[in-house]
């Protein structure tokens, strides 16, 4: 019987929405909008941020860099054997990096040096790596082939002498590793050192692996007491950098939106609480023909529900679809910036479902709330004084 | 949502297979940052960069890159507070 009359009351709220369907398709539209544009960044930030964490965990304990008057400079891989003598450091591996511009495609590469990769077998490489002592070859990210070549073409890059360098591609990132690879050039060591024309007896800088965790900030401050002038960087800061830039950035877009979300909330507010003169004499007809209080509320109850959860869902549902199926295709040009390469970001749905809580919480319920008080308002008023107006 | 939820589970295992792979790359190539923007080179490795290279000509100076606008500033809270340092 109980059911029943819940269930009439669901039958009769559904009908009363398609009588005013035109005010409340609007509000669903618009109420959709503000939820899609809200959990995309959302669903996005907390995506990338996983996506950093998850991948940089792998990166070294710690990056030694040198300063000289402010500026990173090249680090002598003499000071290794001391950093070594350091408790707790297991290794000590010199990095071989920088940027090359290409003028061609105007596009900034991130090229990178290496000894024995010791990379066999890997299934998001298309080709080979080069090996230590393999001259003229070389591994390129996704982005960079996209822009430029394949594997069996030359690449040519300027050296510091202005004299050009061709090397011949052997293997190719796939899109998999996109996000860490997509601007990377890979050569070995020795051509690094020619193409930048680097001192002997230097490196870009320092890698230093700490077997026990707990030890890395003692061993980078022993590094920092040893050598004065050098800046050691622990995998912590570099995973905290990148939890601040991904939420200083969603917290830049929501800023930005912040004017479309206020506009909406007036406009919910106003069409929510301002009862019209047909919803407060239809009020009072019920009443007169014998509903209760509480069965009103729970009409208007319904009401709110139905309106504010179907905007959530295709909001929510529409925000899945734009980041993680068509690759943020409106956050990316922001992400970008100028840059020529660049990933095409095929994120992984990690989802934060508390954040979406929240966000039903900040969003659903408050509607239901202000469509529930003006008709209680209006539903414990006289029926002869509700239905006159 | 259902179908989504189910979507989501299957890319999640899947990338879970390639997660291998990936942690290789990143671990034997020694990579620190991921490639979001490679318009400077501080967005490109901002873990890397000079403490104050958004500002690369001088203090105060506009930024140059869009991208460099959304990396954020540095903690400015230990502002005000009092340093001590023992001379030897």
């Amino acid at each position: 019987m109980s059911i029943n009359k819940h269930r009439n009351i669901l039958d009769y709220t559904l009908q009363s929405l398609l009588r005013r369907k035109f005010k409340n398709t609007g509000i669903i539209l618009v109420f959709t909008f503000v939820i899609f544009i809200v959990s995309s960044i959302i669903l996005l930030s907390y995506s990338l941020k996983k996506e950093a964490g998850l991948m940089l965990k792998y990166s070294p304990e710690i990056i030694v860099q040198r300063m000289l008057a402010g500026r990173h400079e090249l680090v002598s891989t003499w000071i290794m054997t001391t950093i070594l003598e350091i408790p707790g450091v297991s290794k000590v591996e010199p990095r071989y990096w920088g940027y090359y511009y290409d003028s061609g495609i105007k596009a900034n590469y991130t090229i990178i040096g290496i000894g024995d990769s010791g990379i066999e077998n890997n299934r998001l490489i298309k080709g080979r790596m080069p090996s230590a002592r393999e001259k003229n070859v070389a591994a390129i990210g996704k982005g960079i082939a996209d822009a430029r070549i394949d594997i069996g073409d030359s690449l040519n890059l300027q050296n510091s002498e202005g004299k050009w360098m061709g090397f011949k591609i052997v293997g190719i990132f796939e899109s998999d590793s996109e996000i860490l690879t997509a601007d990377l050039i890979v050569i070995s060591e020795g051509d690094f050192k020619m193409l930048v024309k680097m001192p002997e007896d230097t490196a870009t800088d320092l890698a230093v692996y700490v077997a026990n965790e707990t030890e890395i900030p003692t061993v980078a401050r022993k590094i920092k007491e040893r050598f004065p002038d050098s800046r050691p960087i622990l995998r912590d800061e570099i995973i905290r950098t990148y939890d601040a830039v991904f939420g200083w950035r969603s917290g830049l877009i929501l800023t930005l939106f912040a004017g479309a979300l206020a506009a909406f909330i007036i406009l919910a507010w106003d069409k929510a609480t301002g009862l019209s003169a047909e919803e407060k004499q239809e009020i009072g007809i019920l009443k007169a023909i014998g509903w209760e209080t509480s069965d009103i509320l729970e009409m208007k109850f319904w009401e709110g529900l139905v309106i504010s959860l179907t905007s959530f869902m295709c909001g929510v549902i529409l925000a899945y679809l734009h980041i993680f199926l068509l690759g943020a295709s409106l956050f990316a040009p922001a992400l970008k910036g100028w840059s020529v390469i660049y990933p095409d970001f095929k994120l992984v749905p990690l989802i934060d479902f508390y954040q979406i809580a929240i966000l039903i919480a900040i969003t659903v319920l408050p509607y239901i709330a202000s469509t529930i008080i003006p008709s209680w308002k209006a539903s414990i008023t006289d029926p002869d004084t509700v239905m006159r107006g | 949502m259902t179908v989504l939820y189910i979507h989501s589970l299957i890319v999640i295992s899947e990338h879970h297979t390639s997660r291998k792979e990936i942690k290789e790359i990143a671990e034997k190539l020694q990579l620190t940052d991921l490639v979001l923007s490679t318009d400077a080179r501080y967005t490109r490795h901002p873990s890397q960069a000079d403490l104050f290279s958004a500002f690369q000509d001088f203090p105060g100076s506009i930024e140059h890159f869009p991208t460099g606008s959304i990396i954020p500033p540095p903690d400015f809270s230990y502002l005000r507070t009092k340093i001590k340092t023992d001379v030897n």
